[in-house]
C-alpha cells in the first residue's frame, strides 16, 4: 500500500516539476514565468519529498522531509516577492497583452503635484517605473 | 538487463528522475536566453528546487535516506542565493 503512495506522490510531484520548467519556458514574461516557477514547484517538491518520505518509513526522515516542506511554503513567496519587487524596479517590460497595471496607477498617482498651484523646482528625472507596463525598456 | 524483476518503485522513481531531468534542461534552456537577468535569476532559483527534488528521488532510487541531508542544505543555501541575487539587482538598478 505504501509502495503505491510512495510511487503515485513521486510520479505527480515530478509531473508538477515538469509542468513548472514548460511554465518557466513558455511564459511570455517575466512574472508570469515567476508565478510558475513559485507555485508548481513548490508543490512539485513537496509532493516528491513526501514520496520520499513514505518511501523510507522513517520518523527521522519524515521529519527531515515535513522540514524542507515548511521551509518551501515559507520561504518561496518571499524570494518570489523580492525577485519581482526588484524586477520591476529594474524595468523589466510587462507582456504586450497586459491589461493593468495597478502599481504603476498608484505611482502616478502618488507622484500628482498639490492641487491648489504647480509644482515648483525642476521637473525630476523619469525612473525606469515612470513609464507604464510593456512600453518600458530593462536598465539591466 | 532484464525488465521482469522491477518493483513498482522501480518504475515511479526512473520516471520520476527522467521527467525531473527534462524540467531541468528546459530550466537551464531559459537560463541560457535570458533576455534579461532577472530572467536569469529566476531561472536558476527554480533550478535549485528543481535539483532538491531530484536529490529526493535519487534517495529513494539508492535507498539512501542520508541522501536527504543535502536536499536540506540545498533549500536553504537556494533560498539566500535568491535574495542576495534580488537586493543586488535592487540596488543596482537603483545606484545607476
Amino acid at each position: 500500500m505504501s509502495e503505491r503512495v510512495s510511487a503515485a506522490l513521486l510520479i505527480v510531484g515530478a509531473s508538477f516539476m515538469l509542468l513548472a520548467s514548460l511554465g518557466m519556458l513558455r511564459l511570455p514574461d517575466l512574472f508570469m514565468r515567476l508565478q510558475a516557477a513559485t507555485k508548481a514547484s513548490t508543490l512539485g517538491v513537496a509532493c516528491l519529498l513526501l514520496g520520499a518520505a513514505f518511501h523510507f518509513q522513517d520518523l527521522a526522515v519524515t521529519t527531515r522531509a515535513v522540514l524542507v516542506i515548511a521551509f518551501f511554503v515559507l520561504t518561496a513567496p518571499v524570494g518570489a516577492h523580492m525577485i519581482a519587487r526588484a524586477a520591476y524596479a529594474v524595468g523589466v517590460p510587462l507582456w504586450e497583452g497586459t491589461i493593468t497595471d495597478e502599481l504603476y496607477e498608484r505611482r502616478r498617482a502618488a507622484k500628482q503635484p498639490a492641487p491648489d498651484g504647480p509644482a515648483e523646482g525642476p521637473v525630476p528625472p523619469p525612473e525606469a517605473g515612470d513609464t507604464p507596463g510593456h512600453g518600458r525598456r530593462c536598465r539591466c | 538487463m532484464s525488465f521482469e524483476n522491477l518493483s513498482m518503485t522501480d518504475v515511479a522513481v526512473g520516471l520520476a528522475l527522467a521527467m525531473v531531468g527534462l524540467a531541468l534542461f528546459l530550466t537551464f534552456v531559459r537560463l541560457v536566453w535570458g533576455p534579461t537577468l532577472p530572467d536569469r535569476v529566476v531561472a536558476l532559483d527554480l533550478m535549485g528546487v528543481l535539483a532538491v527534488g531530484m536529490i529526493a528521488a535519487y534517495a529513494v532510487a539508492m535507498d539512501q535516506p542520508v541522501l536527504l541531508d543535502p536536499a536540506t542544505v540545498l533549500a536553504l543555501v537556494g533560498f539566500l542565493g535568491t535574495v542576495a541575487f534580488a537586493r543586488y539587482l535592487e540596488r543596482r538598478g537603483r545606484d545607476e
